[in-house]
């Protein structure tokens, strides 16, 4: 019987992803999580008055995350000049060092909203894997392309998909 | 009459999918997924002890899942697929086998939201209550059963949780482990009263009440069947200060991890920070006592964990800086943590063009100090003896066992366009004996250090390499380590590494661990390939460790989303 079920299950997502293919829609979940101050921060909100939005997934304990920040950070103000770009770095450090994150960011100074998902409920909403993992969205808040790892030179690569979602371009495979 | 049943729903489903193309619910749904392959071939290798025989025809082995999120509207729904056949090396034996661990559904509103199935859920700092899931350890104590979350007005939330947590795939039958029920409530004053909204005044209060039903079946003890766990917290904020602190208090509860004492558990953690741009400052102290609290008693392994009790220490990735990590010690431990963060800036003398990062940390964890507690009408009884009040401990006197010292500074460097690096100095003293259970073993006293350069070619080509050394007489003795990773960016990574442990006192063991990857990501799709030899050694995530045993082979990784 419980076999039954899951098969029933398969197909019925089966069903709905194949109707997936019809729709464009590919927004951002609704979930909880907290900003630096410890208040809670519905991720509906993260928006950006109809510019491109980069949300990086990133935590302390990963040093390619951290480059990739560095990366963002360097060339945030002409990046936002140019494009109106704004970037959330989503820490999902758990409680062992959630209070180091403000304090290492200050210690940085980074420049970018940083939000905090001490128990992964965003990350897995997003499905995320591993991290680094970066995520684009349109200015209607459709996620529009995602990269997962970081090698140097690749916000470059980034920053190109920002510049053509600002411009209105279409993302195309490459 | 399940032929009936299979035929009735492909016939509707088919129906509806027909149907679909044209039907708006089914435009506005989302279906997202990932999936995750991690495989091993393992070879024999006598130099590391390895044989045909130990492997014994299971050359080899892997760990997958695929998983499945669906959404319309209010309403969500998933699925995780897990497949251990068998598991590799180094995970618990007891994940073999394959299924659907993870099945949920939720439907939520602004105020309101109730989720049936399987969830991961933390009240605070989960010094109560956390359940989570990390694939890197296999570890998975999701809490099967019901949570209804109601925020009647913004920054007031309740929470409620109850259910039974996963073990392994071991079904979710009557007495195979605890029941749990959770409540929490927390109050973001700034959100909540309108005068305060705008206040420099930050501050959050919480609380939360847990509790485990376990049967009691033991012949001997006459043991709690509800054990309560309860904790307040609160966070407070002013200006460039920040102040977070969580109490918890847990009535007796005699377990396998406790030896079975009588004795009430608490714990306390408070931290505090001062942040201001290019420069932060972090203060913790922490202390546990007697606060394991798993949905069965008799389990030891890592897993039903109700609560979760982070470490407070630096958690380091390089090869050698990891090979001695922290796991938090539940039945007793006291420390605090000190960090620094400075970006010494542009231009100035020791900064040059483009600034330079340092970062100070210092971390310490003793035991606690334990006095014992006589059983009336005797003068002799053991601390920590079985059906006793355990121990009886002043609240802040740290005792004379050191688990942990580590200090380590970090700096960070850009020269040019083209060159940056980033160096490491660690000293670290280790209790391997309570902390790896080697009994005897005298503490490792390590000095560490790591050079890491990068070199750019080109915009999108670049070449990292690390040099490290470990010297310690304790031990295996002294160790050293090279990388080398060359990566084309977005696409492409190729690197080696190799780990000698040049200084072993045994002659014999003076093993060189080698490894040779490549690797290849578009976009969010990453496969990566190993070949080489794996030191034994110990993977930890937040405080949570597993030992991996040596092994030799092909390791391959294919992950991606949609």
């Amino acid at each position: 019987m419980k076999n039954l079920i899951i098969f029933t299950l398969v197909l019925f997502l089966g069903t709905a992803l194949y109707s997936q293919e019809e729709s464009q829609k590919n927004e951002l979940p609704s979930v909880n999580i907290k900003t630096l101050d410890g208040q809670s921060y519905n991720t509906q909100d993260i928006s950006n008055d109809g510019k491109p939005i980069l949300i990086s997934f990133w935590a302390l304990w990963c040093k390619p995350c951290k480059k990739e920040m560095d990366a963002y950070n360097e060339n945030y103000d002409e990046w936002q000049e140019e494009t109106g770009v704004k970037i959330y770095a989503v820490s999902i450090d758990d409680a062992r060092s959630t209070a180091k994150v403000l304090p290492f960011v200050s210690g940085k100074a980074w420049e970018m909203e940083i939000l905090l998902d001490p128990n992964g409920d965003f990350k897995r909403a997003m499905n995320v894997n591993m991290i680094p993992h970066t995520f684009l969205l349109d200015g209607n808040g459709n996620i529009v392309y995602q990269h997962t790892s970081y090698y140097e030179g690749l916000e470059e690569e980034i920053y190109e998909m920002v510049r053509k979602v600002a411009a209105g371009e279409e993302i195309t495979d490459h | 009459m399940k032929r009936v049943v299979l035929l009735l729903t492909i016939v509707l489903f088919s129906g509806i999918s027909a149907y679909s193309q044209v039907s708006e619910i089914f435009k506005n749904s989302q279906v997202h997924g990932s999936f995750e392959f991690d495989g091993a071939y393992y070879m024999p290798d006598n130099t590391v002890g390895i044989t045909d025989s130990m492997i014994n025809g299971k050359n080899f082995a892997f760990n997958g899942f695929g998983n499945i999120t669906y959404s319309l509207g209010n309403f969500s729904a998933g699925f995780r697929y897990e497949a251990y056949l068998p598991p590799l090396a180094g995970f618990d034996p007891r994940l073999e086998g394959q299924g659907f661990p993870y099945l949920w559904a939720t439907y939520a509103t602004e105020k309101f939201s109730f989720t049936v199935g399987n969830f991961y859920e933390q009240f605070g700092n989960g010094l109560t209550f956390r359940t989570y899931q990390e694939w890197m350890l296999g570890y998975d104590n999701s809490l099967n059963g019901a949570r209804v979350t109601y925020e009647p007005v913004k920054g007031l939330l309740f929470k409620g949780v109850y259910g039974m947590q996963r073990f392994f795939w071991t079904p979710y039958t009557k007495n195979s482990r605890g029941i749990v029920k959770g409540f929490d409530a927390e109050l973001d004053f700034n959100q909540v009263f309108n005068s305060m909204s705008n206040s420099k005044l930050k501050l959050v209060l919480g609380g939360s009440f847990v509790s485990n039903y376990q049967a009691d079946l033991d012949p001997l003890y006459n043991l709690p069947r509800d054990v309560g766990n309860m904790a307040g917290r609160m966070t407070l904020g002013y200006g460039k200060f920040n102040i977070t602190t969580e109490y918890a208090y847990k009535i007796n509860d005699p377990s396998a991890i406790n030896n079975y004492i009588y004795k009430v558990g608490d714990a306390l953690m408070l931290s505090a920070s001062y942040s201001t741009k290019g420069f932060g400052f972090y203060g913790m102290f922490k202390r546990y006592d007697n606060m394991s609290y798993k949905s069965n008693r008799a389990v030891t392994a890592n897993a039903l964990d109700i609560s979760f009790l982070p470490p407070n220490t630096e958690t380091h990735t390089y090869m050698l800086t990891s090979m001695y990590p922290y796991n938090t010690q539940p039945n007793g431990e006291i420390g605090y943590q000190l960090q620094l963060n400075y970006k010494v800036p542009k231009k100035s003398k020791l900064g040059g063009k483009y600034g330079m990062g340092l970062a100070i940390n210092y971390s310490q964890v003793n035991d606690i100090v334990r006095n014992a507690v006589n059983v009336p009408g005797t003068d002799t009884t053991a601390v920590g003896a079985s059906g006793t009040l355990g121990w009886t401990s002043p609240f802040f006197k740290f005792g004379e066992r050191i688990f942990w010292q580590d200090f380590n500074i970090e700096i960070d460097k850009k020269f040019s366009k083209k060159l940056k690096g980033t160096y490491t100095y660690m000293y670290q003293s280790y209790d391997i004996a309570t902390l790896e259970g080697h009994t005897g073993e005298p503490i490792v006293y390590s000095n560490i250090g790591v050079i890491d350069m990068t070199y750019k070619f080109t915009s999108n080509h670049a070449l990292r390499w690390e040099l490290q050394g470990l010297w310690t007489k304790e031990d295996k003795g002294d160790w050293a380590a090279i990388l080398l990773e060359y990566t084309i960016s977005p696409h492409w990574f190729v690197s080696i590494t190799d780990q000698y442990n040049y200084g072993n006192p045994e002659e014999e063991k003076r093993i060189n661990y080698y490894t040779g990857s490549f690797g290849y990501t578009h976009e969010t799709t990453r496969i990566s390939v190993t070949y080489g030899r794996q030191r034994e050694g110990i993977v930890c995530v937040g405080g949570v460790c597993r030992a991996v045993p040596a092994s030799s082979g092909f390791y391959v990784t294919i992950s991606s989303n949609f």
